[in-house]
């Protein structure tokens, strides 16, 4: 790895340096867009007591369920977490922590750990259990909440394309959180279906520049799709 | 006749106004989408990150990296426009949807809601929903009027923990459209059918019955 050529060729290098008791945040909304074969690294492993930042903690075997059945996760921040018996039963013998975070709140936590913003006020979560222990102040007469950012030892993003500076493309709605996963991660690894010649991407449509980006491999994915809705 | 679930999303389509953002969110309010008026045009906001959901995909067109909210595979209509979370979040908190419909457990008559959390039950999430009622100014709640053992589910004060304070002024039930003002609930409709003395059985929080309360008109179908 020379100069901005940050591809690496193997799952094991993409992850290399990921230990015990890290923080990792993932990019993806239910199983959209989620980096399916940097997870499955992080299963071959067997980094234990991780932190995983995430939208949601996927489903049983898939997504971030698969780092479930040999209990590799100890505390998740998320807004929602259903879909997942494992998660439930391990959540109710108290095996693993969950704080539950509004998306809103929780995609803002990203954007302003990458941003080097320690905090934040939102009025999300004012009145409710969100906002036990946390900082009231209001403004303008109306009450906010302080909310601290978010950054990890690790940043795991989908992509869709990306050049070897680091460049990424996200596809449709599959783009969700991972440019805000992108800024926030110690270390950002990018898993993207397809890594294009320089130049071939339209600097004026990239969605995360390279500066975020630390390393960045191809994979294949299965996309699996949760609820399958068609026309009548 | 309490109204169904059909009938309570035509009811709250007739709130939507040409031009209008508008985020509809899982459930009942989802099917609010079937019923805008002919000729209106509205934009549907997906808070995982698109704006101007369109209908479904056929077998050919479906696309795993195209979904909604509630994670079914749907389409991009013309004018869309897809962003990241952070994105989405500053359009709803920011004020910039004119209309969000939810669903709710419970709403009381300062505003309150509760949609998210029953102690005691496996707590899955609260998603969006903290955000949509905190930065929403015209939200409109879509819920039955009282549970399956006849508990009203409009209270003086919520029981379940919150999802916003303060935040709700409408709210349409199975059996009649009402708005929250001044701490108490205001009776502006009625399901066709159903009397004004059933509603006020079913309302625990304090409610204003004014003299003449109209029935909801739905077309023969």
């Amino acid at each position: 790895m020379a100069g901005f050529d940050k591809r690496v060729s193997s799952y094991e290098e993409a992850l290399a340096g990921l230990k015990d008791g890290m923080t990792v945040i993932a990019g993806g909304f239910g199983l959209c867009g989620i980096p399916e074969n940097l997870i499955a690294e992080i299963k071959r492993k067997g980094t234990r007591d991780l932190t995983v930042v995430s939208n949601n903690c996927g489903v049983d075997g898939f997504g971030l369920g698969v780092l479930l059945s040999d209990r590799q996760i100890s505390k998740v921040i998320a807004s929602y977490v259903g879909e997942n018996k494992l998660f439930e039963e391990q959540l109710l013998k108290g095996e693993i922590e969950v704080i539950l975070t509004p998306q809103g709140t929780l995609a803002e936590k990203m954007r302003a750990g990458g941003a080097g913003i320690p905090a934040f006020f939102t009025a999300t979560g004012v009145g409710t259990p969100v906002a036990e222990g946390k900082e009231v102040r209001e403004f303008n007469g109306r009450k906010y909440l302080m909310e601290e950012s978010i950054t990890g030892d690790f940043a795991i993003v989908k992509g869709w394309k990306a050049d070897h500076f680091g460049n990424v493309v996200y596809r449709h709605t599959a783009q969700n959180f991972n440019p805000l996963a992108a800024t926030a991660g110690k270390i950002t690894v990018v898993e993207v279906e397809e890594i294009v010649e320089p130049g071939e991407l339209d600097p004026t449509q990239i969605h995360t520049p390279g500066i975020y980006v630390d390393r960045v491999i191809c994979g294949t994915f299965e996309k699996r799709i949760e609820q399958r809705t068609i026309r009548k | 006749m309490a109204l169904s679930r059909e009938q309570m999303a035509q009811r709250v389509a007739r709130e939507m106004q040409d031009g209008y953002y508008v985020n509809l969110g899982i459930g009942i309010p989802t099917l609010v989408a079937n019923y805008i008026p002919e000729g209106m045009e509205v934009m549907l906001q997906s808070e995982n990150g698109l704006l101007g959901m369109g209908p479904f995909p056929t077998e050919e067109t479906i696309d795993a990296d195209m979904i909604n909210a509630g994670k079914q595979t749907v389409t991009a209509r013309i004018g869309a426009s897809i962003f990241n979370s952070a994105e989405s979040f500053a359009m709803i908190r920011g004020g910039h949807v004119d209309l969000t419909v939810l669903g709710a457990f419970e709403v009381d008559v300062e505003g309150n809601i509760a949609s998210w959390m029953i102690p005691g039950k496996l707590v899955k999430g609260m998603g969006g929903a903290m955000d949509l009622v905190a930065g929403a100014d015209n939200i409109i709640v879509i819920m039955t009027h009282a549970s399956k053992d006849g508990e009203s589910k409009l209270l003086s004060k919520c029981s379940l923990p919150l999802t916003g304070a303060g935040c709700i002024k409408r709210v349409l039930t199975d059996l009649a459209y009402l708005e929250i003002e001044n701490g108490a609930f205001v009776l502006k409709e009625r399901a066709p059918g159903v009397s004004v003395e059933e509603i006020v059985a079913k309302t625990a929080g304090k409610l204003i019955v004014p003299d003449h309360v109209p029935e909801m008109q739905f077309a023969a179908e």
